[in-house]
């Protein structure tokens, strides 16, 4: 019962969360100053979560395997490869790290 | 179908193929947790949000209650809410329209429908949403189904697809200096609170650098 509430309650909050903003605000002119933080809102949000996402557990700040496998990620985008092949080298070299580890 | 909705789902391909092995991951991690593979899926078809799902998945599994669970994923999913701020004023239809179409807000449709002026193609946006829900749905059938065989995810590197992905979304918005900067500073923030506020709330504090960095 508390996964059925917890997938519930998850889904409503969600739903809300996504339609506030366009529900409250939608349709109408932002004044300018407020498009310029719009314009760079993307790379402060997708930063954040990358570096939380890496170097994150819970409220612990930590360094594992996955961070040298998320690097070769990294460098093979900044080359310009392909997003599918940069994932999975990243999936690769973490598993090879662990298993040498 | 317009244009720009079958660009947006070309452009959504290689996303929906990453976040099929996320979800992969979430199905396995579901079930091995104690979800049925049922309870998987439909939470992946309800909520398609990877975060928030891993967030809610973990308080639960550790016995930590619905409650704490919703709350955990919700802040997970809070830059939602600055996401559709942003997106609003590019909705031109009705108030229930728009909280619909606020519905497809995904991490990458989001990012790559952001024309950099401010706003937003929104039959592009809607378009990528299509095969990555397809692939998050899909990837959770597959790992709910595979869960008891697959075994600890980890063992494949699965958990560095994800940072991976926000990299690879990540790298595309750092053309000029200004969006570096504040990329730099939204980063910074956002460790910073780590160990002192619930996962999630780092994410959106370091929004404000954005502000800030309109400052400069």
């Amino acid at each position: 019962m508390t996964i059925w509430l917890l997938i519930g309650g998850m889904a409503l909050l969600t739903i809300a969360i996504k339609a506030a903003g366009p529900v409250l605000l939608g349709g109408r002119e932002l004044p300018s100053w407020a498009s310029g933080v719009v314009a760079l809102m993307p790379p402060v949000l997708l930063a954040a979560l990358v570096v939380t996402s890496v170097f994150s557990d819970g409220q612990r700040i930590g360094v594992d395997a996955s961070v040298v496998g998320v690097a070769a990620g990294g460098l093979l985008l900044w080359r310009g490869r392909p997003l599918v092949l940069a994932v999975i080298a990243a999936a690769a070299v973490t598993a090879l790290v662990r298993a040498l580890a | 179908m317009n244009e720009a909705f079958r660009r947006g789902v070309r452009l959504g391909i290689p996303y929906s193929l990453a976040g099929f092995l996320i979800s992969l991951s979430f199905g396995a991690l579901a079930v091995q947790s104690g979800f049925s593979p049922l309870q998987a899926i439909v939470m992946s078809a309800v909520v398609h949000a990877g975060s928030a799902q891993f967030a809610g998945l973990s308080i639960v599994a550790a016995g930590g209650g619905a409650l704490p669970g919703i709350l955990a994923g919700g802040l997970m999913n809070a830059r939602f809410l600055a996401m559709g701020i942003a997106l609003a004023p590019s909705l031109t239809a009705g108030p229930v329209v728009r909280g619909l179409q606020g519905q497809a807000i995904v991490d990458p449709s989001w990012a790559l429908a952001n024309r950099g002026d401010g706003t937003f193609d929104r039959w592009q946006l809607f378009g990528s949403t299509v095969p990555q829900y397809v692939g998050w749905f899909s990837g959770t059938v597959v790992g709910a189904a595979a869960g008891g065989v697959i075994g600890d995810t980890d063992r494949f590197g699965l958990d560095a697809i994800f940072p991976t992905f926000f990299l690879g979304l990540l790298i595309a918005e750092l053309q000029d200096p200004r969006s570096r900067w504040v990329a730099a500073a939204g980063a910074a923030i956002a460790l910073a609170l780590v160990p002192f506020t619930p996962p999630g709330i780092p994410i959106l504090v370091a929004a404000a650098a954005a502000v800030v960095g309109l400052r400069r």
